[in-house]
Order: structure tokens, then sequence, then C-alpha cells
């Protein structure tokens, strides 16, 4: 026997075999359509005074007609919210204009003009007709055949025969068609309350992802032109400046003219670099990070930390820049860490790319308690959302530390 | 004397002011510079030359600017075993020595191009390699040797000052004299030391070198 969770009132629809729980899934589904159907009668009042408050403001009456029904028609809708969000597994979010500094008489002039407001409207109307009729329709196919049933046996002619037949045929389109008309109810008002908001933030995630897409290929460009123009300008000239001292110093008995212009091109050489120097702005990029990749800088880090770091990387071939980045320096912080603060002896680092996420694991064995707080690690979890990438932190007293980065990478 | 001076030299570096500046050094210096290449096909080729004495080679060479260079040369290590190289670098790293001390034949070294410019060390650096010594920047040494530091706990400080100076390519008399210590000592230190981490004795310097080199390598 699995062990299930509890039938809650206010879950999910679910799909479920015809069992025991099937059954009670349909009887749950019926109570809250009860429920829904029995909001009928309140959102008609409701309906028909905002409706009425509109043509009745011209008279004055319809200000405070409005100031109770429109709160009303939220506080109605806010139910509608919960208990449709709550069958579809989502939220429906409210986003009223917010009107609680203002006047008693300038909020239903502002509500007129507010969209949320009007999908109120629009869900207490559709609570006292069509929601009304998909609502109804299962808890009276539930106890249509009760009635039926008096009759047959107070007299069991042909006529009571055929009601409690149709009742039977009633429960079975009952049992068929239950969660799905709930459902449809659920989804409908889901799209009253919030379609086209839902779709308007849609629309903002697509253009946000793909700015962000850019930004983040951009920062990538952008160090990597950084550590050339470092190699290329002014490391090259300081190099140049080096080589040229050091070959007037050994010149400097035997041909001194000579030794004075090697020194003269050495200082216009340096005030090149400077200027080099000047026009980098900022941020290194690991070389072996450029020339290897992931994997090989993490090999290289490995090699490079007072403490033994085994490295198993499975599928880590060249990645997009800024996931290499982010990874390496990611991976780098936990690697100093272990070495900084956890007394480890030995630390490892495991990588899979399975061709969807990079997945990577650096594990020590030192005496845990690592705060995911902590301002370092705060950073690469900052660092890798900007992939949607994560982090978790597994660390308890005593060790051993683990942290898992995960960071989405289709090839 | 005179086959010391005729040491034919390839320089392989795209950066043309350091091209110029290393051939200059190094012909000052009574090398002869046959091939100043810019990029790594041209390395490849000017390393078939049977006469090569030694290889000067920057590690980041054009097409991709990565570690072309190095893949050369320890490419060219593999068809002629021993070929002396010098890779030079604007950084180093300690995972590109491990690749190029792979092969355990010596006559490598691998040096921050910094180092060019105190001329007679780099040049000293040079003949070493081409006289199949191994010559490592101090920064490579000193990475390697932190990341084993506790192995080294067993070690006095003057035992490892001689494995510093040692794994930088240094023969016994150079550490003496840089230690302000005899030739002796240095040989009783280093004996010690050998004992200490479970290393096989060995009687010429660049056979110790590259022990103490794969020792600070492995795990």
């Amino acid at each position: 026997m699995t062990a299930r969770p509890p039938t809650r009132l206010l879950g999910p629809v679910a799909r479920v075999e015809p069992t025991t729980r099937a059954l009670n899934e349909r009887l749950r589904l019926t109570v809250v359509s009860t429920g829904y159907a029995l909001s009928a009668a309140p959102a008609l009042a409701v309906g028909i005074a905002v409706v009425l408050s509109v043509p009745l403001a011209l008279i004055g009456v319809g200000f405070p007609v409005a100031l109770v029904a429109v709160p009303s028609a939220a506080a109605l809708a806010g139910v509608h919210r919960r208990v449709s969000g709550a069958l579809l597994d989502d939220e429906i979010p409210a986003a009223y204009a917010d009107t609680s500094n203002r006047g008693l008489l300038a909020r239903p002039v502002r509500w007129l003009r507010d969209g949320a407001r009007w999908r109120d409207v629009a869900l207490v109307w559709f609570s006292a007709t069509g929601g009304l009729a998909l609502s109804a329709l299962s808890p009276l196919l539930l106890v249509a055949p009760v009635p039926y049933l008096v009759w047959f046996v107070v007299d069991p002619g042909w006529p009571g025969t055929l009601l409690l037949g149709a009742g039977g045929l009633g429960l079975l389109v009952w049992w068929i068609t239950t969660p799905a008309l709930t459902r449809a109810r659920a989804v409908a008002e889901r799209a009253i309350l919030g379609g086209s908001r839902l779709a308007e933030l849609a629309r903002r995630v697509e253009r946000v992802t793909a700015s962000r897409d850019e930004t983040r290929d951009l920062s990538a460009a952008e160090i990597r032109r950084i550590e050339r123009d470092l190699h290329d300008g002014a490391q090259a000239r300081m190099a140049a400046v080096g080589m040229s001292v050091g070959l007037a110093g050994k010149l400097l008995r035997r041909d001194p003219d000579a030794a004075a212009d090697l020194l003269e091109e050495a200082r216009r050489t340096t005030l090149d670099a400077l200027e080099d120097l000047r026009s980098v702005v900022r941020g290194i990029h690991p070389p072996v990070l450029a020339d290897r990749g992931l994997g090989g800088a993490i090999e290289a880090l490995a090699l490079a930390v007072p403490l033994p770091v085994a490295v198993s990387l499975t599928g880590i071939g060249r990645l997009p820049a800024p996931v290499e980045s982010a990874a390496y320096f990611a991976v780098a912080e936990c690697v100093a860490n272990a070495v900084k603060h956890s007394a480890a002896t030995r630390a490892c680092v495991r990588g899979v790319h399975d061709g969807t996420r990079v997945r990577l694991t650096v594990g020590d064995d030192g005496r845990g308690g690592a705060d995911a707080t902590g301002s370092g690690l705060v950073g690469v979890a900052r660092r890798l959302a900007a992939f949607d990438g994560s982090l978790a932190v597994d660390s308890p007293p005593g060790g051993p530390t683990i942290v898992t980065l995960d960071i989405p990478c289709p090839t | 004397m005179s086959d010391l001076a005729r040491l034919r030299a390839v320089v392989a570096e795209d950066q043309a002011l350091l091209r110029v500046g290393l051939t200059r050094i190094l012909e000052a210096d009574g090398i002869a510079v046959v091939d100043a290449v810019k990029d790594a096909a041209a390395l490849a080729t000017a390393l078939t030359a049977d006469d090569i004495g030694v290889a000067v080679v920057d590690v980041r060479l054009p097409p991709t600017h990565a570690t072309e260079g190095l893949e050369a040369a320890i490419a060219a290590r593999a068809v002629r075993p021993g070929l002396p190289v010098l890779v030079l670098s604007q950084w180093v790293e300690p995972l590109y020595a491990r690749e190029l001390l792979a092969s355990g034949e010596g006559a490598v070294g691998y040096l921050l191009k910094d180092r060019v410019a105190d001329v007679d060390a780099f040049l000293g650096a040079v003949r070493q390699v081409a006289g199949g010594g191994t010559v490592l920047d101090p920064e490579v040494v000193a990475a390697l040797v932190s990341r084993r530091v506790r192995p080294l706990d067993r070690l006095t400080s003057r035992e490892r000052d001689v494995l510093t100076l040692m794994a930088e390519g240094r023969s016994n008399a150079a550490v003496a004299d840089r230690l302000s210590i005899t030739e002796k000592a240095v040989g009783k230190h280093i004996n010690n030391m050998f004992a200490k981490l479970d290393l096989p004795p060995a009687a010429d310097d660049n056979r110790r070198v590259l022990a103490v080199l794969a020792w600070l390598n492995a795990g």
C-alpha cells in the first residue's frame, strides 16, 4: 500500500482510476460545484447593484451603492480566485489599482477606469449565468435519483421505473462529466480574472528573456575583449620594455649609444602601455578558461589550490562562453571556501553536461556548517540566476559539504 | 665553447615586438636564431629541422590564440623525444607545466615572459634547457609546492628551500650559492629530503629534478 496525500476539498482536479478514490474525488468536486452554483445568488445581487450604480451615479445615489457593491464584487471574486486557483493548482493574482489614499467619492471614479474591477464585474455576471449552468449540473445529476427512488419505492409502476432508469443514466453522466465541468468552470474563471494579464506577463517575460540573453552574451564578449586587450596591449608592451631595458643594461659599456636608444624606446613603450591600461576598464577572463574551456579551467584550478582536489567531468566540452565563465567562477568560489573555511583534507569537483543542463558538484570532507546566505555563495547564486541556474548547499555541522550548481545549457 | 656558441634556436612568438626582442637577446649572446616564426603551423615546420638546439616558444599563438605553441612543442617532442623546448607565457599555469613534464624526459623549460627582462638569467635558462636540464618558473613551483603542503610538513624549512630551488631546475652548486651554504650541505639536505618523501635516490642533478617535479605533480 503506497502512501497518498489526504484528499483536500480545494486540491487540484486529479485524474484517478474508478475506485473509492475516484468516487471521493467526484463527490469532492460536486461539493465544490455546489458552492460555485450557490454563489450565483449573491453574484447576481452584486452584479445588478454594480451595473445600476453607474447610471444612479448621475443622481448621486450610485456612489454609496458602488462603495458597497464594488468591494463586495472584489470579495466574491477573491473567493473565486482562491477556489479556481486551488482547482488548477495555479495562482490567479489580483492587481487592483491602489485607491486607499483617495477620497470616498474619488474611488468609484478611479474604479471605472480599472480593468481589474471590470474583470470582477464580468466574473459576478458569469457566476450568475453561464457559470451557474456549468456548476449546477453535477449536484443536480447526483441528487436527482433520490426523489425518483422514493417514488419507485412508494409506487413501483412503470413511470417510477422509467424515472429511476433515467436517474441511473444521469448518475453515469455525472460520473463522466463532473471533473471536466468543474475544470471548465475554473479555467473560465482564470481566463476572466487573469487571462489577458497573464498573456501580457508572458509577452513581457519573453522580452526580458531575450534582452537578458543579449546582455549576458555581450558581457562575456566584453570580458574576452578586455583580456585580449591586456594581453596584446599593456602586457606585451611591458614585456618589450623589460627586454629593451635588459639588453640596454648589457650594452651599456660596450655600446652606450645603442643602449641610450633602447632606453628611449623603452620609455616610449611604457607610455603606450599606460595608455593601454587606462583604456582597459575591468575584470580579466582567466586565460586557461579561454584556452581550454570549463573542463581545462577546473583542472587547472584543482592544481592551483593547496588541497588535493579530485576532478571528474563528463560531457563537458566547449560551452557558451558566458556559461563557462559563470560556472567557472562559481566552482572557484566553492573551492576557495573549502580551502579557507572547511579545514578539509580533500575536495572533489564533479561535472556532467547531459545536453540540456550542466550540473556541477563541489564537495569537501571538512567541518560543514557552510553559510548559504554568506556573501560569497549569495554572489554565486545571483550570477547563476542570470542563467536560470541554481545553487544548493548541503552542509550539516560536522560535514561533509556538498554544493550543487545547476545551469540550463542546451547544446 | 665553440659548439655552445653555435647553438641554433627557433623562436616562435606572434607579437612582433617580442619576437624581435627575443631574437635580439639570443643573437647578442651568440645563439644563432635560424627561424623566427609567428604561428603554430610555421613552428611545427621549423621544429622538423634536424639541427635545432633549442626552441623558445610562446604558449599562445595564432590562429586561435589558445595554447597552440604549447601543443606544437609537445607534439614535436613526441616525434623527437628530448627536443629542448623553452616555453614562455604571459601567465603561468601549473596544468601546462604538468603537460610539458608528462613525458619525463627533461630538456624543458616553462617561464613567465617577465623573466626575459633578466637577460643573463634568461640566457642561462635557454642554455640549461638546451643542455637537457629542466627550468620551471618560481611561480609554478610555488603553486606546486603549496598544494603538497601536508606531506611537506615533514621537511625542515631549509629542506623546503632546497626542494623549491631544485624544482625550479637549479643545480646543486646554484642552490648552494643561493642559500649561502656548501654544496656538500645541499647534497645532505637532498638525501634527507628524498628519504622523507620516499623518492628513489638518483645520482645526477637532472634525474633528481625530474623526480621532485614528478612527485610535486602527482595526485
